[in-house]
């Protein structure tokens, strides 16, 4: 993201040149998406998988399951997992290595957009109180990094949890048979989270930047809406933001919702 | 002679379904997917490019660096995330593999990065791998005196076969499984060669010529991809 800046000034006046007449490089208006394809059943190891391309920014996300004891604080629940990692695939500014703090609040920020929403029923993944629950791994690989991966990594979560199916469970053993399935979904609410960050750069909001726009922003707030409002929030970056701004963000995120909801509803079912 | 039936019905030197395709990553020098039936593998090319940290540069000559990463959920039992001894292992013998056929002497202190992802697996995904590197650093521009190409020979009980798939990597009768990838330059040397399971020297010889022929028919679908791939960009 925008900690090792890589677009020259040049090209970041023109884009404030731009956004001030309400316009951008790409003939997008400042609150459009770009084209969004999601493709699911990705790897058929995994219980649910899709890859998720917003522009040529492409991400791939799988969901895993196991079996494990509950927490002590949530006895008759599952438990969800979300990693991320920007593979040094995406983009010649990634290195290997232990996960960076932007892989991490990645992570973060989807697994709190899936939980705050409600959107898996962990009550359901309880298979004995106390005892024995389901645990589901939502794994996030950036594959190419052309800005807003933090969108299409939740995107994809939700695509690959959407397609996701129950491993078979032996009740007997207490094991799982991985690579056997049941004919069951993992089971989800209708409260869909869908993530949208909103930029900051000048006096603009934007969504959805490419890499080269991603690079000048001042501050950006991800809001994990789904028809009933917004269920996860984060600020993230340096600078501030005023009331006016967020209110802004606020009236906005309903028809930007409805657009990427539009735009992401035929793929997944 | 054992009469030995593949799980999929293969014939004892048929390949799997091979897809290959170059260009996959827009941002990378050079990209690549190649598959064996349902093992994926995508590698990504970046460089050359100045080596970091600073001590790792070689003032004489380039240096060629692989990675091996499976995705959590490209297996059927959740991998963790991150490096293990086993995907460095295969990071380096990937470079190995790789190495003869590159010629980055001319790129002191610099570096070519080579990152493969396994999307899916379902066994020879180092292979898959190899095969998807060599592509890759074909498309990104760098030299090299000719490709690698790579697959997997299998010994079930005392059958030999060609590119093992999961099913056969676990056989379990008869003497069992043995698992011999390999892989060979285009014209025809070996520089990659692993073994694990128990073959008689005889028989082995009879597996590197398995090997050799299954190279050549991959060798063909790779140099196929790439120069789909130029007749794409002239059009």
């Amino acid at each position: 993201m925008n900690s090792t800046q890589t677009t020259p000034k040049i090209t970041e006046e023109r884009i404030k040149k731009y956004l001030s007449q309400g316009k951008r490089f790409d003939g997008r208006t400042p609150e459009d998406f770009r084209e969004i394809t999601i493709e699911t059943g990705i790897s058929k190891n995994a219980e649910g998988s899709a890859r998720v391309k917003i522009g040529k920014t492409d991400v791939l996300v799988g969901v895993k399951m196991d079996v494990s004891t509950p927490y002590a604080d949530s006895s008759n629940k599952g438990n969800i997992s979300v990693g991320a990692e920007l593979l040094p695939t995406s983009s010649p500014r990634v290195e290997g290595g232990p996960p960076k703090f932007t892989s991490i609040e990645i992570a973060r920020v989807v697994d709190r957009g899936i939980r705050e929403s409600k959107f898996i029923d962990l009550e359901k993944l309880c298979i004995k109180e106390g005892e024995k629950v389901w645990n589901v791994y939502i794994d996030i690989y950036s594959l190419n990094d052309d800005g807003n991966v933090l969108d299409a990594a939740g995107i994809g979560a939700i695509a690959a949890l959407k397609t996701a199916k129950m491993p078979k469970y032996d009740e007997e053993k207490g094991k799982v048979l991985f690579g056997e399935w049941t004919n069951e979904k993992v089971p989800l609410s209708k409260n869909m989270p869908i993530s949208i960050t909103f930029y900051k750069i000048g006096e603009n909001i934007i969504v959805d930047p490419t890499l080269e726009e991603e690079d000048i922003i001042e501050t950006r707030v991800t809001l994990g809406i789904t028809k009933e409002g917004i269920s996860s929030m984060q600020k993230g970056e340096k600078e501030s933001l005023t009331v006016e701004e967020l209110n802004k963000i606020l009236d906005l995120s309903e028809s930007v919702f409805n657009e990427v909801f539009k735009k992401i509803e035929k793929h997944i079912k | 002679m054992t009469t030995i039936k593949r799980p999929d019905g293969r014939k004892f030197d048929e390949l799997r379904k091979i897809e290959a395709k170059v260009g996959i990553i827009p941002n990378a020098d050079g990209s690549a997917m190649f598959s064996f039936g349902d093992t994926i593998a995508i590698a990504a090319v970046y460089g050359p490019k100045k080596m970091h940290p600073q001590h790792m540069q070689d003032p004489e000559k380039g240096t060629l660096r692989c990675t091996y990463n499976m995705l959590s959920f490209s297996v059927t039992e959740r991998a963790r995330p991150g490096q293990n001894r086993r995907s460095q292992e295969i990071g380096k013998i990937t470079e190995w593999a790789l190495s003869p056929m590159v010629l980055i002497d001319k790129y002191p202190n610099n570096v070519v990065d080579v990152h493969i992802n396994i999307i899916q697996a379902n066994a020879s995904t180092r292979c898959a791998g190899i095969n998807a590197a060599a592509m890759a650093l074909a498309h990104a521009g760098i030299p090299m005196k000719g490709l690698v190409s790579s697959v997997s020979i299998g010994k079930l009980d005392k059958q030999l076969v060609v590119d093992l798939c999961k099913k056969e990597e676990d056989w379990e009768e008869g003497e069992g499984a043995t698992d011999i990838p390999i892989t060979f330059t285009n014209d025809g040397k070996i520089t990659h060669m692993q073994l694990d399971g128990k073959i008689t020297q005889k028989q082995l010889k009879e597996a590197i010529v398995l090997g050799k022929k299954a190279c050549e028919e991959i060798y063909e679908i790779q140099k196929k991809a790439l120069k789909d791939a130029v007749e794409d960009e002239e059009k």
